[in-house]
């Protein structure tokens, strides 16, 4: 079996490479079945090493599969699929191509049984995925530059972690690690990066909003999403995880509230939620793990289907801040009703996909009789409702804008009833997600007093959110974020440097202009035409002395 | 409300949130008497308490909308800010 398998990350790169040669109804055939091959590939691959290379004597296994593989290969390939169809109006043929790439390297990390695969696939997500930014348009030049100068940095140090773990363990296996080497901090430290996780978050901000109305869609799911993975895989129970999880899960929730950028309130929002997912890692039980990929696997879809709700409404009215929107439930009840459904999913209201995933990690908490951690979770849980709830509240009712927009065209329509049929089937049955979890569980989430508690817990935040509302006025403002740093603090530094610089260089030059004049100014004084060696003598002198010397030479021939 | 040709939407008018806003106190009554009929059975002996998920979540929305609101005195600025 090791000869005849096709790694499933490949087919989506491959045709992502091929796009761009197709053009009209064959393109759009591809970008729909390319990911559907994918999907079952990731279902067709058996347990185990599928596939084995032997590359400088390393042994690599770019094919690996187990049930949290297979979990997050298959909300790949659906993503893929559901950003394809959403995406198939959009023009720009290369930002379809770093899609798929993009796809396809994520589903390859997750296959990757070596240290080496990951890192490969892993720098080509970080490319494609800057291409797909770039595809923005010229507003997203410096930030797609930001965001692949972080996301390169962070390679350097998981290649360096790499490299020292390869020489250390002399293995180049992709298990799980302890945190107990400076290597595998490195590793863990390029890991974390692409979650999100402080100090470098704000590259998430201040990218994916900048992308074009699809292409936020796709860079939504996969970078942070993989890194769930690659912890879950190399380091469970890594307690450091637990507090950076808690603390993204507040940052993102704070930034979320503030913002009144559609998409970007997003952005922090995917923070938030990554965090509940590192936290889990963070517990490192079995329930907390499952809960980690189940949430990553359910945030995909319905952060999708948030974003792809904002990315209509910027397509048909060319607006994203909350403060140019409100009322568009009118023209647009079809895109409310999906992004609605979004909302509720990311909130954890039971019957919707959010809620069977969350309950594992706040299980998984109480398991571990973590009860600050899980105090924590729940309190940031009632957050979500808070920020979920603003993104349909501001675009589609608040005042009206007045405002009249159309829906959007039917391949985006159809992209939000496909993810917003996952958000509620897979909260109706949740058995089906279940199944796909890394260790299977019998784990009810419907029980009576914890559906009466949930739904407490939120229907209460949802009251705070409408007596809080004259609070949350919308202004045409931005919070600061760690990216001032290198976008503010960082130019400052360059322009102080600068003027430092042109100083020294001034001081420096000067002295050294007038020592040179002062060495100059010498020898004109005695090589110049005054200068005494250069004098021109009269040819009398000339003759009195000849006179001199042949007297004395007379005088002395006489002696 | 304010097109005078043709009433608003249903779904926008002052009676209909009038209603809306009774339903959700009436919603939010029902959740606290069923957790007489189906009392919690959690971890930690304070989430057992009642009405607990309901006082805890809201306090914390309070307490978030507050610090983030704390926050953005230092933290906010113009859209404009960053020129690029």
């Amino acid at each position: 079996m090791t000869d005849l398998v096709f790694p499933p990350g490949l087919i989506l790169i491959l045709a992502g490479l091929l796009l761009p040669l197709l053009s009209g109804g064959m393109r759009k055939m591809l970008v729909l079945l390319a990911p559907l091959l994918t999907l079952l590939a990731v279902w067709s691959l058996p347990d185990g090493v599928a596939l084995s290379v032997n590359y400088l004597g390393m042994e690599l296994e770019p094919v690996k599969a187990d049930a949290l593989s297979r979990m997050f290969g298959t909300v790949f390939a659906i993503m893929a699929f559901g950003g394809g169809l959403y995406a198939l109006n959009q023009e720009k043929v290369q930002e379809l191509a770093a899609a798929l790439v993009y796809a396809g390297s994520a589903v390859g990390v997750v296959f990757a049984g070596d240290l080496i695969t990951v890192f490969v696939f892993w720098e080509v997500m970080a490319i494609a995925s800057t291409v797909i930014v770039w595809s923005g348009g010229a507003s997203a030049r410096n930030a797609g530059l930001r965001y692949a100068v972080i996301h390169f940095f962070g390679g350097v140090l998981l290649m360096a972690g790499i490299a020292g773990e390869i020489h250390a363990s002399g293995s180049v296996q992709f298990n799980a690690m302890q945190t107990d080497s400076p290597e595998r901090w490195l590793i863990l430290v390029g890991f974390i990066i692409n979650t999100g996780a402080p100090p470098l978050q704000a590259w998430l901000p201040d990218a994916y909003p900048k992308a074009s109305f699809s292409g936020t869609v796709f860079l939504s799911a996969f970078t942070t999403k993989t890194a769930v993975y690659t912890l879950i895989r190399g380091f469970p129970g890594a307690e450091v995880l637990i507090w950076i999880g808690l603390f993204m899960a507040f940052y993102g929730l704070i930034y979320a509230i503030n913002d009144n950028d559609t998409r970007r309130k997003l952005a922090y929002s995917i923070i938030n939620q990554v965090g509940f997912m590192v936290c889990a890692i963070g517990i490192g039980n079995e329930m907390a793990l499952n809960g980690a990929a189940a949430h990553a696997f359910v945030h995909i879809l319905y952060k999708a289907l948030l974003l792809m709700s904002a990315g209509s409404v910027l397509y048909v009215t060319g607006k994203s801040k909350f403060t140019d929107l409100g009322g568009l439930f009118r023209t647009m009840p079809r895109t409310a009703i999906c992004c609605i459904i979004g909302a509720i999913s990311i909130s954890a209201f039971p019957f919707t996909s959010g809620f069977p995933a969350k309950s594992l990690i706040s299980q998984g908490a109480a398991d571990a009789h973590l009860e600050l951690v899980w105090l924590l979770i729940t309190a940031a849980s009632a957050g979500v409702l808070f920020v979920g709830i603003k993104l349909p509240w501001y675009i589609f009712f608040q005042k009206d804008s007045g405002q009249r927009p159309p829906e959007p065209p039917w391949n985006m329509r159809y992209a939000m009833y496909l993810m917003a049929a996952f958000c509620i089937g897979f909260g109706v049955f949740p058995g089906t997600l279940y199944a796909m979890l890394p260790v299977a569980t019998d784990y009810q989430p419907y029980t009576p007093d914890h559906v009466i508690f949930q739904l407490q817990l939120l229907m209460f935040s949802v009251l705070s959110f409408f007596l809080a509302l004259p609070m949350i006025k919308r202004t045409l403002t931005i919070s600061l974020d760690v990216d001032w740093f290198w976008r503010r603090a960082g130019k400052l530094f360059a322009e102080e440097f600068e003027v430092q610089w042109l100083r020294a260089y001034a001081a420096v030059g000067s002295r050294s202009y007038r020592a040179a004049v002062r060495f100059l100014e010498g020898l004109y004084r005695t090589h110049g035409p005054e200068g005494a060696l250069a004098r021109t003598r009269p040819s009398g002198y000339m003759a009195l002395w000849m006179t001199i010397l042949l007297s004395v030479f007379l005088l002395l021939s006489f002696l | 409300m304010t097109d005078k040709r043709e009433p608003d939407h249903w779904l926008a008018r002052p009676e209909t949130i009038r209603k809306l806003w009774a339903a959700l106190i009436a919603f939010l009554v029902l959740l606290l008497a069923a957790q007489l009929a189906f009392p919690n059975h959690g971890h930690f002996g304070l989430d057992n308490t009642f009405g607990f998920a309901a006082w805890f979540g809201f306090i914390a929305c309070v307490l978030l909308v507050v610090g983030a609101k704390a926050l953005a005195i230092f933290l906010k600025r113009p859209d404009t800010y960053y020129d690029d």
